[in-house]
């Protein structure tokens, strides 16, 4: 007997296995599934604010996913739109924090790009790496989380530097940043009762420009090409270290306005411990994944997956531990990330007495990515 | 061992429809054909890698039915690859007794001075020279051939099937591949032989049994055949290979010079010493060598791919920078890579997209930094039409056929203003039609007035094509000559660095 995998030739319709299951750990820990999932649904999409309260999350979901989108579309991984989220705030909130007597449109449109450009200096980091020592970005970039997470608490907790409060004297016993004034918060647009950050506008122009600049452009030409066969593309005279470097400050940027995004849309401050803990950029390449990289359903993705973590947030009390909530969350990853591979795979049981036709060839069958 | 009515479907191809194939023992028997004529299916069915859909074997008058490769080493059928599957760290006899020193009566420890014995004997006895102690890195490309057979000897291989066994040999080294061949034969062993080539075939085998398009055509002896029949059977209709226009006129003016030039390859060794060579316009110069004395880097070198390492090369008065494709590309040097799949093409993309690969970067195919994707499906809908293309603008290239393939490269590059092309390999794996098409290209390309370095491992493709022949050995070239006064004795020679002095070093 033969375990085996093989390519999918049909698409079958796809059944969520992760609530069934889930029941089964509702059940065993003493609560009411149905009422639960209800409860999950509405918490997360249909109650009233509740679209609102779940675009809070997905905007930073959405960019940093398009950060990691847009990296791996060129076979280029890059694992550090968490430290690029974290430096796009420092570079958001310094320009707030400095700008804060210009009038509004102006501040904010300083925070966008000073957002954009500090994540891109970040992302840029691992990529001349790889391209001048031919490090594995995958390590860098990661690695670089953690400078930039110790960097910014750096920033407040252990320095007096520019970002800290250190106009009273709790915020000197209490370390936190300099509020920003109220003319830097970013306005938020009210759609039939949703209040939609302007972040998240900006996301869906970013993921739009994305998807341009893959289809359209002579950069994005040979991005595919990069991603495909780096040896064609050297081969074909392309400049594949620069064009590494490009990808990754891009992705940088984008994971960088993510952090503007935090700052100027709802922290309206530097917060080392509360951007942390979030893990957004880590959460993002779960984003990109489940959206086959592909900016459009990124934006849908970061939706959902923004709606059930705000929904953990209300389920979680005293009757329901917060690990119940992360199980389920988890769960409903899990399965989703199982479907995925089984929808373009299946598993066959094999006899080693019938004759199996011969597999689906993989590439014939590929949906493409 | 007789196989009756063999049949292999693919979910698009039958690859093996109802093949009859029978070979005795003590013979040497010849599976000739095209690319994608079953040989290879019907080589693995033969060693249990594929089950046959439908068909019987028999091996010794026995019906036999193989689950997997293990039953038919048990059965003593052995197979060497192509591409050797040998331990690179481990020495020649420890490579011999893989996977088999259980039987040796030892089940966990091997003796190394038996084994290096045993192995030596049976390369004495088959007049197959190896050093018993080398590490495999350590050999040619013939030495490790000849590792494979040992390895298959010392199991006891009744049957041995050999997969294109001459590719990467001198005409010396092939030659002698054939005596141990004739020898195994003589004690009453089968040799299985798959090739394309027809000198070899005639050369080497007893029978020769002719593959087309999934179908046995026929067995003939060997004896009673010609070339010219079995190149009718093989592709189905006459093949006639254009003759070099004698009369053409090379012109003298040269429109490449490469002064020594030297690379490294890709372990940081030296691979290309020195080389002196130039070409001109409407000459094909022809590069042999054994594989891996430098051809690669060569190539890759003058086409920027790979930095030089010292020298120069001048294209039409222009020193061209080490190590810029891009500059070689603007000067007019055309590339076929010795790598179609992955440098060649990029595979996972579209026809189009490959065919202006080198040209996206100009108008009127960018604009603005915009690439026309609609400008470009509809030149490739014409490169095509124009160089028969079996597939649509939107075809991705991994779905094609090496020599579809190959043709797409050959469109894109000839498409394009060229001065220069560099020609490593155009024809390795392409079947007797796609080779006769590529080659007509190279000759027209010539005839028009570039000038072209064929750099190749196939000595008859040099002879037939060139009008001056360098042989590289060890990343030297170790002579020129004319290919009026070359012979092929005196170009195996030098290919295995015992030809005569350079004037070059």
């Amino acid at each position: 007997m033969s375990l085996r995998i093989e390519r999918r030739l049909s698409i079958p319709g796809w059944l969520p296995v992760a609530v069934p299951v889930g029941s089964v750990i509702l059940v065993l820990t003493g609560h009411d599934p149905v009422a639960t999932d209800r409860r999950l649904l509405e918490r997360g999409f249909f109650a009233s604010g509740a679209i609102s309260g779940t675009l809070v999350t997905a905007t930073p979901l959405l960019l940093t996913a398009l950060a990691a989108a847009a990296a791996f579309r060129m076979q280029v991984w890059n694992i550090g739109a968490e430290g690029q989220l974290y430096l796009g705030a420092v570079g958001a909130s310094g320009a707030g924090i400095a700008l804060h007597a210009l009038p509004g449109p102006l501040i904010i449109a300083a925070m966008v790009v000073a957002g954009i450009l500090a994540g891109a200096a970040w992302g840029a980091i691992p990529g001349i790496l790889r391209a001048a020592f031919r490090t594995n970005e995958i390590i860098t970039s990661l690695m670089l989380n953690y400078v930039a997470g110790l960097f910014i608490t750096y920033l407040i907790y252990d320095s007096h530097s520019y970002w800290r409060d250190l106009s009273t004297f709790t915020a000197r016993v209490f370390p936190q940043g300099k509020y920003l004034a109220d003319a830097a918060s970013w306005p938020r647009f009210d759609l039939l009762g949703m209040m939609i950050p302007f972040g998240f506008l900006l996301g869906i122009l970013a993921a739009a420009l994305v998807w341009l600049t893959a289809t359209a452009t002579r950069f994005g030409f040979e991005m595919r090409v990069i991603g495909d066969s780096p040896n064609a593309a050297r081969y074909a005279g392309m400049r594949v270290r620069r064009r590494i470097v490009t990808v990754m400050a891009m992705a940088g940027g984008l994971a960088g306005l993510g952090g503007a995004s935090e700052v100027g849309d709802f922290r309206h401050v530097l917060d080392p411990r509360g951007i942390q803990q979030a893990g957004f950029g880590y959460a993002g390449i779960v984003v990109a994944a489940l959206a086959r990289l592909n900016p459009f359903a990124v934006i849908v993705v970061a939706v959902l997956l923004g709606g059930l973590a705000n929904a953990g947030y209300s389920l979680q009390g005293p009757d329901f531990p917060a690990g119940l909530v992360g199980t389920l969350q988890g769960l409903i990853l899990f399965f989703a990330l199982g479907g995925e591979m089984l929808v373009r795979y299946r598993i066959r049981w094999r006899g080693p007495q019938t004759a199996a036709p011969a597999p689906a060839p993989v590439a014939v069958a590929e949906a493409g990515s | 061992m007789s196989l009756r009515g063999i049949v292999k479907r693919f979910p698009e191809v039958v690859a093996n429809d109802h093949v009859d194939f029978e070979a005795r023992a003590g013979e040497i028997h010849a599976l000739l054909g095209e690319n994608g004529a079953g040989k290879s299916t019907l080589s693995n069915i033969i060693t249990g890698l594929y089950r046959p859909d439908e068909g019987e074997i028999e091996v010794r008058g026995r019906p036999v039915q193989f689950h997997a490769p293990r039953d038919a080493l048990a059965a003593g059928i052995f197979m060497v690859h192509q591409h050797f599957r040998l331990v690179t760290s481990f020495t020649v006899a420890e490579n011999v007794v893989l996977g088999h020193h259980q039987a040796s009566g030892q089940p966990l420890l091997v003796d190394p001075r038996r084994v290096e014995r045993t192995v030596a004997a049976l390369s004495q006895r088959y007049r197959m020279p190896v050093k018993v102690r080398a590490r495999i890195w350590q050999l040619s490309a013939g030495e490790q051939q000849r590792v494979e057979i040992l390895k298959a000897l010392q199991r006891g291989a009744r049957i041995l099937i050999l997969d294109e066994p001459t590719a990467l040999l001198t005409p010396q080294e092939s030659t002698s591949l054939f005596e141990t061949l004739r020898l195994m034969a003589g004690e009453g062993r089968t040799v299985i032989f798959i090739s394309h080539k027809l000198e070899e075939v005639m050369a080497v085998s007893d029978r020769v049994t002719i593959l087309r398009r999934g179908r046995s055509v026929g067995t003939v002896s060997t004896r009673d055949t010609s070339p010219r029949q079995l190149a009718r059977l093989m592709v189905g209709r006459e093949v006639v290979f254009p003759p070099r226009a004698q009369d053409h006129a090379v012109a003298r003016t040269p429109v490449m010079e490469i002064s020594s030039l030297s690379a490294q390859s890709a372990i940081e060794t030296p691979a290309l010493r020195q080389v002196d060579l130039s070409v001109n316009a409407g000459e094909i110069v022809g590069v042999a060598g054994v594989a891996g004395n430098g051809q690669r880097e060569l190539a890759e070198a003058i086409t920027g791919v790979r930095p030089s390492s010292g020298g120069s090369v001048t294209v039409a008065g222009r020193r061209l920078r080490s190590s810029s494709p891009r500059q070689a590309i603007a000067v007019g040097i055309a590339h076929i890579p010795e790598d179609r799949l992955g440098t060649g093409v990029a595979p996972g993309l579209a026809i189009w997209e490959n065919l202006v690969l080198k040209s996206y970067r100009q108008p009127p195919l960018s604009v603005a930094g915009l690439l026309r994707r609609g400008l470009a499906r509809r030149r490739a809908g014409e490169l095509i039409s124009r160089f028969r293309i079996a597939g649509t603008p939107e075809t991705a290239a991994r779905l094609l056929s090496g020599g579809n393939l190959q043709k797409v490269v050959l469109a894109r590059e000839l498409s394009s203003p060229l001065r220069v092309l560099i020609a490593a390999s155009p024809t390795r794996g392409l079947d007797v039609a796609a080779t006769e098409s590529v080659r007509g290209m190279l000759l027209d390309a010539a005839r028009s007035g570039v000038a072209i370095l064929l750099i190749s491992e196939d000595l008859d493709e040099i002879l037939a094509l060139s009008d001056r022949i360098a042989v590289l050995y060890e990343g030297r070239i170790v002579g020129v000559l004319d290919r009026d006064h070359a012979q092929v004795e005196e170009i195996g020679l030098m290919m295995a660095g015992t030809g005569r002095a350079t004037e070059h070093a």
